[in-house]
């Protein structure tokens, strides 16, 4: 597990590390000039332009040392400083984007953007499963029937619809045409004012329907083929024989059963989608983690890319973690006794 | 795959109707591909983003059927062509060009422009005139070109706001029995005679080129009439043509679903059956290898691969192939340790037969039919994956796909400005060729694990 979030920070430093040099020694050399040309009273002690350059030069030489950036990014000591930072979570400032707040310590930003994300995709998620659970047991208890038939076809549909595309349309419908939501989800007022929530959850709306709208289908369809897997076994075909109602064995004895492999998926998407997070956010214009790391992209501001690489990448890992435990838990075969 | 089971899955295939109709779209699919390729040279898949080459087509406009549906009909754009008729009277050379053509809407158009290139030598005259439904010809132009002594091609374009060809038309406009002073030439040109209303009908714009030396010729020239509807597809903000850039991406999509599902496949299919088959510390090191790449978070290593490494399609068709064989190699490694404790490996095995024998002619062939429905299951992850990298901008951009006209749409609020021809079709367009490959997909799980059938 941390030799994995290892891995992912490495590779991600190796990839963005080069640009992070040219573009932080441009700094370095626009930083100079600039504090030169503010001060024009070194540039009146030199006579001979040449000199001037040189003193420039030994300036900009001097501050590039001083930051570390002589040595080459693939140096072993800058790659693992870089990677000892982010471990004590000492991720730095960032070179372009600030928090709604002003800050521009990435740790900063990150704790406001975060919870943001979690609390849309988390919603989405829970709404997601509760929706599919129940269809999907439903659609198993009748197989053939018009719900089942419905359940399959709706999730096959749905799962071929990216998520992004419907939030267009979904943004043209009803915050366009019919004015109900309102088009970019980012609050319109700050959060230190008392209506703040309320302009959330409102703004959060339109998201959130769509990727429960997108979502629930395909869920449908999995449990109900799980579900079809555990009405097959023998104890089942036992308790029928034993007369219990069938709607209780599905809801009770089945479902039980099939909760292992569910959970774990359940654990999955929902790490799974803070990754997609990055378009929807995007499309919604939602202020959390992927909006951040788009916009991040957008302007090349490496540190923050670095940053929240690392927490979608923790985040991620810990939710494959949880998946391991609940399936320990609600199946007590895989359970290794130590 | 012994030809029973393979004729047994055709046969069962064929049973299904999901499955035949999921082939039929990809065919239709395929057929559009086909026709994509063969029609559009592949240099011109670079005119995408040259703002040039869409210079003449209308900006933002509606899909020219959308008329049927109205009942007010709205303007269509026309780009007419002419030919050129050349003659001789007394002395004086005409070239001359007729653009004939029938404007049957219920408003007036845009604007017109003339696109026109004369080759001569002297000094032509040119001269545009324009004759109405109800039979009255107005003078909208008189010019003459600039000298020239050797013969040269001269290039111009005429607007319909030429303040030149406005005065004419006010010499000429006590035709009309209302006050005409305000109103633009266009509307002048294409209004009823007794009130201020479309006059609908045939009209002919005719040009002529009267030169006294030598014969003159239109080389290459259009007539522009500027409407607000266009084409199968309309047009975007940038003037392209919507139809073009939808039939460019099938081809793509088409390919990058197929390739990148083809190889991930077979790249975990190979290294989950040997890993399966090996055993023992080979399968314990490259499961782990397997788990690492499966915990990479994919599409921000997507995003920072295509913004540092490189935009190319081709090289993030290999970005995807990498995340996305590590569930094809898990599901393989379990299948292959099964068929490997079957009796005939085991005989192939003692008979002293090479590994790579064994895995490619005793293993590998037992799974194909689990190789297929993966192939055609992974195919629309894989293009949505690549159409909304498109469509956060990081596509290769000298190749339009269906999520770059996306991005576009999005980056000039299509939806907010209720644009849905751009909108709607490209993702419409994703989905289906989804759908098929889920269908086809689909239709073979059902039938190689019976379980789910019932």
């Amino acid at each position: 597990m941390f030799a994995v979030l290892m891995i992912t920070l490495l590779l991600t430093i190796l990839l963005v590390g080069s640009n992070m040099d040219t573009i932080l020694k441009q700094g370095v050399m626009f930083q100079v000039r600039a504090e030169i040309v503010e001060n024009p009273s070194i540039a009146e002690s030199f006579t001979d332009p040449e000199e001037f350059e040189a003193f420039i030069q030994q300036k900009i030489d001097e501050r590039v040392k001083s930051l570390g950036l002589d040595t080459p990014w693939y140096s072993p000591q800058r790659v693992g400083l870089t990677m000892y930072k982010i471990l004590i979570l000492d991720f730095g400032n960032a070179t372009f984007l600030t928090s709604d707040s002003g800050s521009s310590n990435i740790a900063d930003i990150l704790l406001e953007k975060i919870p943001r994300t979690i609390l849309l995709f988390t919603t989405a998620t829970i709404i997601i499963s509760i929706i599919g659970i129940f269809l999907g047991a439903a659609s198993s208890n009748k197989i053939g029937s018009k719900t089942d038939r419905f359940t399959s076809t709706f999730a096959i549909v749905s799962s071929s619809f990216p998520v992004w595309w419907i939030g267009m349309l979904m943004i043209f419908l009803f915050a366009f045409v019919y004015q109900i939501f309102p088009a970019r989800a980012t609050p319109s007022i700050g959060p230190e004012e008392p209506g703040y929530i309320f302009s959330l959850l409102y703004h959060m709306a339109l998201p959130l329907i769509t990727i429960s709208l997108i979502g629930f289908g395909s869920w449908a369809y999995l449990v109900r083929n799980f579900m079809v897997g555990v009405l097959q076994e023998d104890f089942i075909t036992a308790k029928k024989i034993m007369g219990i109602d069938k709607k209780k064995i599905v809801y009770k004895h089945a479902l039980k059963n099939a909760a292992p492999p569910i959970v774990t998926i359940l654990a999955l998407s929902l790490s799974g989608s803070l990754g997609g997070a990055i378009i929807t956010e995007a499309v919604f214009d939602w202020p959390g983690m992927g909006r951040l790391y788009f916009d991040a992209i957008g302007v090349m501001d490496l540190p923050v890319i670095i940053g929240s690489t690392y927490i979608l990448t923790v985040l991620f890992l810990i939710s494959i973690f949880v998946a391991d435990l609940l399936y320990g838990y609600f199946d007590p075969r895989v359970r290794t006794k130590n | 795959m012994s030809t029973d089971l393979a004729v047994d899955i055709k046969r069962e295939f064929l049973k299904s109707k999901i499955g035949i109709s999921g082939v039929l779209i990809l065919l239709t699919l395929i057929v559009i591909s086909i026709f994509a390729l063969i029609s559009i040279p592949s240099a011109e898949f670079q005119d995408w983003n040259n703002p040039e080459k869409w210079i003449s087509y209308p900006k933002t406009s509606v899909p020219a059927w959308v008329n049927i549906f109205m009942f007010e009909k709205i303007p269509e754009h026309k780009i007419i062509q002419s030919e050129n008729i050349t003659n001789e009277e007394d002395g004086i050379f005409i070239s001359s060009q007729q653009f004939r053509f029938n404007y049957a809407f219920d408003d007036f158009p845009n604007d017109f422009m003339y696109n026109f290139e004369l080759n001569y030598t002297g000094s032509p005259l040119l001269e545009m005139t324009v004759i109405r439904p109800d039979g009255i010809k107005l003078e909208l132009l008189n010019m003459s070109l600039p000298h020239s002594s050797e013969s040269t091609s001269f290039k111009q374009t005429i607007f319909s706001t030429d303040s030149l060809l406005r005065k004419n038309l006010d010499f000429q406009s006590n035709i009309y029995e209302y006050e005409a002073r305000n109103l633009g030439s266009t509307e002048l040109i294409f209004s009823e005679k007794t009130d201020r209303r479309v006059l609908t009908g045939d009209y002919v714009f005719i040009m002529n080129a009267y030169n006294l030396e030598t014969k003159n010729m239109f080389l290459d020239s259009n007539l522009i009439i500027g409407g607000k509807a266009f084409g199968v597809m309309g047009t975007d903000e940038l003037r392209r043509d919507l139809a073009v850039g939808l039939l460019y991406g099938t081809p793509l999509a088409l390919f990058i679903g197929i390739s990148v599902s083809i190889g991930s496949v077979v790249a975990g299919l190979i290294y989950g059956v040997y890993s399966g088959y090996k055993g023992k510390k080979t399968d314990e090191v490259m499961m782990r290898f397997n788990d690492v790449i499966y915990a990479l978070p994919a599409l921000p290593f997507l995003i920072i691969l295509a913004v540092t490494i490189s935009n190319s399609i081709f090289l993030m068709i290999g970005f995807l192939m990498i995340f996305s064989w590590v569930g094809i190699a898990k599901v393989s490694r379990s299948i292959s340790l099964q068929i490997k404790t079957r009796q005939y490996v085991e005989a192939a095995k003692i008979m002293g037969q090479k590994d790579s024998k064994i895995i490619f002619k005793h293993i590998i062939p037992q799974m194909l039919p689990y190789v297929f429905a993966s192939i055609a299951i992974s195919v629309p992850a894989a293009i949505t994956t690549e159409a909304g990298l498109s469509f956060l901008g990081l596509g290769d951009p000298s190749f339009p796909t269906w999520g770059q006209i996306l991005h576009d749409a999005n980056t000039y609020g299509a939806a907010a400005q209720g644009f849905w021809w751009w909108i709607m079709p490209p993702g419409l367009l994703i989905a289906i060729t989804g759908l098929a490959f889920v269908f086809i997909g689909n239709t073979l799980d059902t039938i190689i694990n019976p379980k789910l059938k019932r």
